[in-house]
This record gives structure tokens, sequence and C-alpha cells, in this order.
């Protein structure tokens, strides 16, 4: 069987699904390449993306926080992009694939809970059922996410399996889809799981890096030095990064979540740092790096912020890390609350704690010059819905 | 004993294969593939757990769970197996990263069984019956391992359109002899049953004597 040769991104990535899967896995192929290029489906994603969504979202000159770096900043602002995060611009794209491949139901995992509400957003909007799998420990961490899904119609299923956490709900997303899906789309949030979701995912992500390439180039008549995204899953990453990746003196860094440390105990990590520290392994159908224990059971993650907060990492990243185009770095729980509150007292913008890491690592790295003189950061997400967290942390003065 | 002269046995006795699935590490195991075994159980599956076991639903989950909470690894599991004093075939039943992590099917010389399912078709199908060796495992229906009430008519469907001579063997939802029956009836070569099996091992009353006796009555409806 050629289960093994298709969509890898050098070694990684493949299709390692129960088999009732496989069907779908190649119907939903063969509807992408059927879609994508397709004059009507085009036309309505831009008209969503623009009217529904809010794009293109800005790219900002972040003048004090330049200053204080010695480096001129850009945020790209995907804070303000419908929903507060990234996450919308690959739930229009998938959901309208579903809509075209006639699928009625819509059903996707969920950690901090922005995947799953970009999903009821175009679920409400398009008229789709809507069922999202949420860790129960994360519906506790992230109430309002709750209600927010719950108001727009779609119904949250709590899941207590295992660590009742993102990889949990994947999983039970994953055990839903085996049974329904002959009428069920799995909108899956992120740039992981088996051929073709990476690469659907990271291509309806890239309307991000396209909008960048286009602003930075009328702004500074060039194109930035580097690139830093935080990276749970690598969604915001590789859609940023993607229309870069040829483009060899742009830098481009993948910040994880370094959690409380990069050290592990019996059964978890104490960060969520796969692409740094991770080994290879198959999880969620795809060859990538993952935190497993020396028999290859899946290690729980850790990250101050549930959207990080993942044993894996989308293949593609797997890759280019291997080949040095991407460089993994991470920031801990501690320099992304510094950052989280460094952006909101100096430039009035909120950020969500994913996107702090992104922000801690030019903190960290601004000194020794690696950055050089322009650089982009992709805000992926605001920060309301973190405000509880940062609160049970102690405001910093 | 190989799976493939086990189903040429049967084949001759004109008799179905009873398959029993049970997790490694989940009770007493040697205990339990004893009843298995001397309640007429031909072949037994061993689940090698795994932490994100996808395909199982809640039954067979949650006995992952207690083997790995009990410390049941991948070294004690290839160890217990060797010390095992069955005569029937065993097969591993696990997830692909334990084997991938430690490259177990080099080093152990295991065959693989690949599964069929209601979906799929044309030249996936071909490929897989082209490769099956030992024996192809016909998944009943959509979903998750589990006991259901309804042992689908996607079954017959199944076996009326996947032809081989590779013995087949329907699992996913069968757990009384009566379904067992139909099954064989059916033209099936054998079934794998699981969960069921696992529900009197959680239950914890009177294990090894209902697992025999569920085994010979599963046995006895394809005889
Ligand atoms: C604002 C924000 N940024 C980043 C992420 C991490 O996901 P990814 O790495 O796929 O961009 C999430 C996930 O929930 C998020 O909500």
């Amino acid at each position: 069987m050629n289960i093994n040769q298709k969509g890898k991104f050098g070694r990684f990535g493949g299709q390692f699904v129960p088999e009732v899967l496989m069907p779908a896995l190649e119907e939903l192929e063969e509807a992408y390449e059927r879609f994508r290029d397709n004059p009507d489906f085009k036309k309505e994603l831009d008209y969503y993306l623009r009217d529904f969504a809010g794009r293109p979202s800005p790219l900002y000159h972040a003048r004090r926080l330049s200053e204080k770096y010695g480096v001129k900043v850009y945020l790209k602002r995907e804070d303000l992009l419908h929903g507060g995060a990234h996450k919308l611009n690959n739930t229009l794209g998938q959901a309208l694939l579903a809509k075209y491949m006639g699928k009625r139901r819509l059903i996707a995992e969920t950690g901090a809970g922005q995947h799953g509400t970009a999903t009821a957003m175009v679920g409400a909007n398009l008229g789709m059922t809507t069922e999202v799998y949420m860790g129960a420990e994360d519906t506790r961490r992230q109430r309002m996410n709750v209600y927010r899904m719950e108001l727009m119609g779609t119904k949250v299923i709590p899941v207590t399996t295992g660590s009742q956490t993102l990889k949990d709900a994947i999983n039970e997303a994953l055990r839903d889809w085996v049974s329904n899906v002959e009428n069920t789309h799995y909108l899956i949030g992120s740039v992981v799981g088996p051929h073709p979701y990476p690469t659907i995912v990271r291509d309806f992500q890239s309307v991000i890096g396209n909008e960048v390439r286009s602003q930075i180039l009328e702004k500074e008549g060039r194109l930035p030095d580097s690139i830093i995204a935080c990276t749970g899953g690598g969604s915001n990453a590789m859609g940023i990064f993607h229309p870069f990746v040829k483009d060899t003196g742009v830098k481009l860094f993948a910040v994880e979540a370094g959690g409380s440390g990069l050290k592990c105990t019996d059964k978890a990590a104490l960060h969520s740092a796969s692409l740094s520290v991770g080994e290879e392994g198959v999880l969620h159908g795809a060859r990538t790096k993952i935190l497993q224990d020396p028999y290859g059971q899946i290690l729980e993650s850790h990250s101050i912020s549930a959207g990080l907060d993942y044993s894996g990492v989308g293949p593609e990243l797997a890759y280019l890390a291997e080949t040095g185009r991407v460089i993994p770095v991470n920031a801990d729980d501690n320099e992304a609350l510094a950052a989280f509150h460094e952006l909101s007292r100096m430039e009035g913008i909120i950020p969500a704690l994913e996107s702090s890491h992104a922000l801690a690592y030019l903190a960290k790295a601004a000194d020794s010059g690696e950055l050089g003189g322009i650089v982009v950061i992709n805000v992926s997400g605001r920060g309301d819905k973190d405000l509880e967290t940062v609160l049970e942390k102690g405001v910093q003065a | 004993m190989r799976i493939s002269g086990t189903f040429r046995e049967l084949r001759t006795k004109k008799e179905g294969a009873l398959i029993a699935y049970v997790c490694a590490g989940d009770g007493d195991t040697p205990g339990i593939v004893h009843a298995l075994v001397r309640g007429g159980a031909d072949i037994v599956e061993l689940g090698l757990p795994f932490s994100d076991p996808v395909a199982d639903g809640p039954t067979i989950q949650a006995s992952i769970q207690r083997a790995l909470d009990a410390g049941m690894n991948p070294d004690k599991y290839f160890a217990m197996v060797r010390n095992l004093d069955v005569d029937v075939p065993l097969v591993v039943m696990t997830y692909y990263n334990l084997i991938f992590k430690r490259g177990y099917c080099e080093k152990n010389g295991v065959d693989l069984i690949f599964l069929v399912a209601p979906t799929t078709e044309g030249s996936r199908l071909e490929d897989i019956l082209k490769r099956g060796t030992g024996f192809l495992y016909l998944v009943s229906r959509l979903g998750v391992t589990g006991a259901r009430a309804d042992v689908a008519l996607s079954t017959k469907e199944v076996l009326d359109r996947v032809k081989t001579d590779t013995p087949r063997a329907v699992g996913f939802g069968i757990s009384s002899g009566k379904q067992a029956a139909s099954v064989f009836k059916n033209g099936a070569d054998g079934v794998i049953v699981g969960s069921a099996f696992v529900d009197i091992i959680a239950s914890g009353r009177d294990v090894t004597g209902r697992l025999e006796a569920l085994a010979s009555e599963l046995k006895s409806s394809m005889q």
C-alpha cells in the first residue's frame, strides 16, 4: 500500500489512521484538489474572509517596542480577526470545502476554545450542525469560550478520558469521525493529523503570510529579516512562514511553550516543546516530533497557554526544523507572562498567552542581533480569553 | 501453531474460529488467556496497551487504562507472552507508535494483519487482499470497538463484497453466540470478540469461570 508515501514532508507526515477513515481522507484530498482553484469556491472564500472575518488584518509598526529593543518590530494583527484569533482563516476554508462536498455536520476538537469558537462561527453562519470536543479540564480553564460556542448553537462535549486536554479531544473527535464519516467533516484546527490536513490547513492559513509579504514590501520595500510565530500544532506559524520558505534570507523562528522547564516526569512533560526536544513518533495519524516516554507512550504536555498545550506538532514543521529552515526555540510560562504585560502596557494591545510566547522571544533574542533589523511577529490572537489565567498568576507591576 | 494452520484445520472440521481479544495487564492475564482457551478460543489477540487508543470504544479504553495504571509496558508484555504456555496462536493487537518506537516488527518476526472496513473499496481493497497474511479482519460497522446489540447488516454486505482465499474474521460489536452464529452462517471463517470479554474482566466477579462460559457459548454457536 502507498499509505506511507502520501502527503510526506521528507519522512514526516503520512496517513496512520484506522482503516475506516482511509476513504474519507481520500475523498477529502480529491475534493480539495477539485475545489481549491474553483472560481466559485475562491470567490466565496474571499468574500467571507473579507466581509465576515475582517481581512486583511493590519501589519502594525510597534513603535515603542521597536525603540526598546533596537529592532524595527512589526506585528501581524491576527488578534483583530473576527473571533479574536487566526483560527477563523482555517475554519472558513474547511467549512466551505465541507459544504461543497455535501457534508452537513461539522465536528472539531478544541484546546483553548479558540478553534472551537471559530468552528462554531462558521457552523452557525453556514447552517451546519456543529459539535466540538473539548477536554473537561479545558472546559473549566476556558469557561467563557464554552459559553461563546453554546451561544452560537454548537454542542460542546466535555472529554473525560486520558489527560482531559487537547490530545484527548482529538482522540474523541477521531472516534466520532470513524463512526459518522459519511455525513460528517472533521474540521481539524491545526497543521496536524493525517494527510491531507497539514497541507489544507497550511494553505488556508497562508493568507497571513501572503498579506505580510505585500504589506512589508509596501512599507519597507524589502522582506523582513526574521519572522517569529508561536507554535502549538503550528498553524499560525506555517500560515505566516509558508510564503517565505523559499526566501532563505528570512529567518523563521517557531517559538514553543517551554512551560515550567524542558523536563519530564514519568507521565508528563513540563513543557510542550515537541519540535525542540521531542522525538520521532506517530501521533494522530502523522509521523512527526512528539513527546513520548521510552516505550512510545504519549506524555501529557504542559503550558500556561491552553492553545500551545499539545504533545505533537505539525509534520511539515518537523521537516522544516530538521532541514534547518525553521529554527525551533522556546519561551517558558514566566517569559510569556512578562511579554503579555509588556505588550499591553507599551502598545495597548493585549495578546493571547499563545502569541505572548512569540513576543517573549523578541525580548530573549533582540540583544544577540540574530533577528536582524526588521522583525515580523505574528500576534495570533487577543488576550481577553486569558484574563482569568493571568489574574490567578497575579498582575505584574 | 501458525494462524493459517488453525484456519485450515477449522475449515476441514467446518467450524468457525473464535478469536478472543483481551488487553494484557488488565487482571491476571495468564489466567484469563487459559480460561479463554479452555472455553474454546482458537486464537487469542493480546492487546499491548497504548496511551491514546483512538480506534477503541469506552469498554476497551478503560481496560487499556487499567493495564497502563497497573504498569504494563512492552518489555513486560513480550516477556509474559514468551512464558505463556498455550497452544493457540497469539496475535499482538496494538497501535503503531509503540511498534515504531522500538522496531518490534523486525525483532520479533510478526506478520501483519490488515483490517477491511465497510468503507474500504476499489484499488485499496485490492491492495489489502493481495497483502493479507494470517487472516483478514473485517470491521463489521463504522465506528470504534464495543459490544452492540445490532451487528449491522453491513456485516453481510462486507462478506459478500470481500472475496478472497485468506480466512475472513469479523469483529467490532459481536458479543453473543446468536450474533456469532449469524455471522458464521453468512460466510465468515470466524469472529473476533473483545468488549464482551473485557466487560467480564472489568466486573471482577468469577472472571475465569464466566470467560470460559462465554467463550464456550460463542464457540459452540459456530460448530
Ligand atoms: C491565539 C492562538 N495562537 C496560537 C494557537 C496555537 O495553535 P497553532 O500552533 O496551530 O497556531 C492557538 C490555539 O488554540 C491560539 O488560540
